[in-house]
């Protein structure tokens, strides 16, 4: 079978650095050309930095394949279900696409907060590449969906986040191009919906479509992919089976272990307000990533903070097991903080800050583990940074449990030494009485 | 869901490669998005009067309080009225500042819609140039309805069109391209700087007063008429003109108008095409 996409060399180069310089106004373009007309008129790429956000990318993939894609943040999934899905251009190289595309890079692509779910499920599927008489076709599948029947003319700005999601989720899910392009929509609403929204994508991959799906939900990507692309740095790095390449993803993608620096602000997670600078993970002060089941750990999160006066910043950190599943998420807000917070809704002066948080000794199970960072600001809530998997550490059985009696492996995700009181209650043999007597005991 | 039709196709449907210098303008492929060109007319109308209170009245009003305030003051005042060639001078402004309305309106909206569109425009692929076009074609609503005061007008001052009238879908159409035109043009370049967006006032107050809206062009001094002619919104105000008071169409005018619209239109593509490339990168 000949493939349906076929990526020949791609390459995309971004301009950075100099912000100003792509996005300016036109006086800043004026007086840069006065300045220096030499420069401009030899084309002032050369005063540019220049960033390969995807180099020398080919890959094929076979009609009814659900290819997951993964990677760090900055690694060029995005660029390249951009490129893919014509948003932008490639600087260089070549795709060849056998068959419609739709991509899918936000939930709620093109609603407009003034008109009404069902004004709006045209709207959408219409931007999304679905002709009318297709929509009107699906109109009630999408509605039943969404589960918004009663809503269906109440205008989209009166909408609980939940709703507005499954109503954009509703009509992307109905979308029918042979090639489907999916970016990282299931980090959005609750459980149960993205449950449904796992199944219609698998329903989808079941139909013969194609399927491309970026993601860092782990979970996701196993149960949907049978083959995955790691692309770091601009590059794919490996293309095989799903399990091979989640796996080779979390030991790698997680910087080897217990400490991920990133020198290059450029590369850094991070906005322009916040950029992480350095997460480790020690056990009595050194960087481990190995650490013994009766330790603590101490989790170090370093950001630069770029916007002088920041107030009401909180780092946050998800631990995940192996599976991927979170075992808890904690931050640094006074609320959360078993200790006083210091700086929370302090102004934050710009400079390198570090938080610590420890996790008590006796608390993880054996096993591999996984952090992702967020630094947000909250009320009204902005992610500033966000990166998942940054790092990973693992969790050795000493054999404390073991000592006297303990046995291999404790099941769960947790261990935890918890009090326990035993007692001798009544110190004699089962009484053999029959049960008519006590029935008449129970009488009185 | 039915399945997916197996890719048996020998040439590729899609291919994706660095944009070439000169860009074609992908007429078939602004076909093939017709209906979404349509949507987004529809969204622009729906959404235009939501949570007002005058709601469609907005478009009757906007030019016939511009037309009670010029003729107290350049009808009266200034006494342009003793010019029009015989037409009520409110009739005279409001057949002026109808198209000048739709025109200045259309390229104001277009010119912001794409820095408007930024969730767009990095999300989902479509011709870019469908965003501009769709904001002029849902200011002709408001045309059409600026239209029936128009005749309500004159029916009131007792004016007859004649066969001239027959001239006005094309007026229509060379406004409307005019206004693509120079949306295009003007969207395109507020991508890369947002001074445009504080232009695009000072540029329609401008260019009203180059026009003849609020005075007729045979104020304007034999000199300086063949520069002013090469505005073109002055052959396609008084065409408009020409055509609804019955008047003698001057047609070296009106073919001035519209080369220059064609130049500016197929020059405003070509523009946009080439700028288009690095609009989601930079905006």
């Amino acid at each position: 079978m000949t493939a349906i996409i076929q990526v020949t060399k791609l390459s995309k180069e971004y301009r950075i650095g100099r912000r100003e310089a792509a996005y300016g106004t036109l006086r800043e373009s004026l007086v840069r050309a006065l300045r220096n007309p030499l420069q401009t008129l030899g084309g002032r790429a050369a005063a540019n930095e220049k960033l390969w956000a995807l180099k020398d990318v080919s890959v094929n993939v076979e009609p009814g394949e659900v290819v997951g894609v993964i990677g760090r943040n900055g690694a060029g999934k995005s660029t390249f279900l951009k490129i893919l899905s014509r948003i932008t251009e490639p600087t260089s190289g070549r795709i060849d696409l056998y068959g419609r595309v739709g991509s899918l890079l936000e939930v709620g692509t093109g609603f407009h907060p003034e008109l009404t779910g069902r004004e709006n499920i045209y709207l959408s599927g219409a931007l999304l590449g679905m002709k009318r008489a297709e929509i009107q076709r699906k109109f009630d599948e999408i509605v039943e969906f969404a589960e918004l029947e009663k809503f269906l003319d109440t205008t989209v700005k009166y909408y609980s986040s939940g709703m507005y999601m499954r109503l954009a989720f509703a009509v992307a899910a109905h979308l029918e191009p042979e090639i489907l392009l999916v970016d990282e929509v299931l980090a959005v609403g609750d459980a149960a919906f993205q449950k449904k929204c796992l199944g219609k994508m698998r329903d989808v991959a079941n139909h013969g479509r194609t399927v491309l799906f970026v993601s860092h939900n782990m979970t996701a990507v196993n149960q949907l992919c049978s083959r995955c692309l790691l692309i770091a740095d601009g590059r794919l790095v490996m293309n095989g089976k799903t399990a091979d390449v989640v796996a080779a993803y979390l030991q790698a993608g997680s910087g080897g272990g217990a400490e991920s620096v990133w020198q290059d602000l450029r590369r850094a997670p991070g906005n322009e307000n916040i950029k992480l600078h350095a997460v480790r993970v020690k056990s009595h002060g050194v960087i481990k990533s190995e650490v013994d089941i009766d330790k603590e750990v101490e989790v170090e999160v370093e950001f630069w903070n770029r916007r002088p006066g920041a107030r009401n910043l909180c780092v946050t950190i998800y631990l995940l097991d192996s599976n991927g599943t979170v075992v808890l998420s904690t931050g640094n807000t006074p609320a959360a903080n078993a200790l006083p917070e210091e700086w929370f809704d302090k102004p934050h002066p710009e400079g390198l800050f570090r938080a610590i948080c420890t996790l008590p000794a006796n608390f993880l199970n054996e096993g591999l583990y996984y952090i992702t960072v967020y630094v947000v600001t909250l009320g009204p809530l902005a992610v500033e940074v966000e990166a998942p998997h940054v790092l990973s550490f693992r969790v050795f059985d000493t054999g404390v449990l073991r000592e006297a009696g303990g046995g291999g492996n404790w099941p769960g995700v947790v261990r935890v030494r918890l009090p326990w009181t035993t007692e001798l209650v009544a110190p004699q043999a089962i009484p053999s009485a029959p049960e008519q007597q006590i029935a008449v005991e129970l009488k009185d | 869901m039915m399945p997916a039709a197996p890719a048996n196709f020998s040439k590729p449907l899609i291919t994706i490669q660095p944009g070439k210098r000169w860009p074609t303008l992908q007429w078939r492929e602004l076909w093939a998005y017709r209906e979404l060109i349509y949507f987004l007319t529809w969204r622009d109308v729906k959404v235009r009067y939501k949570q007002t209170l005058l709601g469609g009245a907005w478009a009757i009003l906007q030019p016939l309080l511009t037309m009670i305030i010029f003729t107290l003051l350049f009808g009266r005042l200034a006494g342009f009225e003793s010019h029009t060639g015989g037409v009520p001078y409110p009739v005279f402004a409001f057949a002026g500042l109808l198209p000048w309305t739709f025109f200045s309106n259309a390229i104001t909206t277009s010119g912001n819609s794409l820095i408007n569109s930024v969730n767009l425009i990095t999300k989902v692929y479509f011709p870019r140039m469908i965003i501009p076009g769709a904001a002029v074609t849902a200011g002709l609503v408001d045309f059409a309805i600026g239209f029936v005061l128009l005749i309500a007008l004159m029916f009131y001052y007792q004016m007859t069109p004649g066969w001239s009238l027959l001239l006005l879908p094309f007026l229509v159409l060379l406004t409307t391209l005019l206004a693509v035109a120079v949306g295009m043009w003007l969207s395109a370049l507020n991508v890369k700087y947002r001074d445009v967006r504080f232009a695009i006032p000072f540029v329609v107050q401008i260019w009203m007063f180059l026009s003849p809206i609020i005075y007729p062009t045979t104020l304007i001094p034999q000199k300086l008429r063949v520069a002013f002619l090469l505005n073109p919104m002055t052959g396609i105000v008084d065409g408009y003109r020409a055509a609804l008071f019955g008047k003698p169409i001057n047609w070296i005018e009106l073919a001035i108008s519209t080369v220059i619209t064609s130049f500016a239109f197929v020059y405003a593509s070509f523009f946009f095409r080439r700028m288009e490339r690095g609009f989601a990168d930079i905006i």
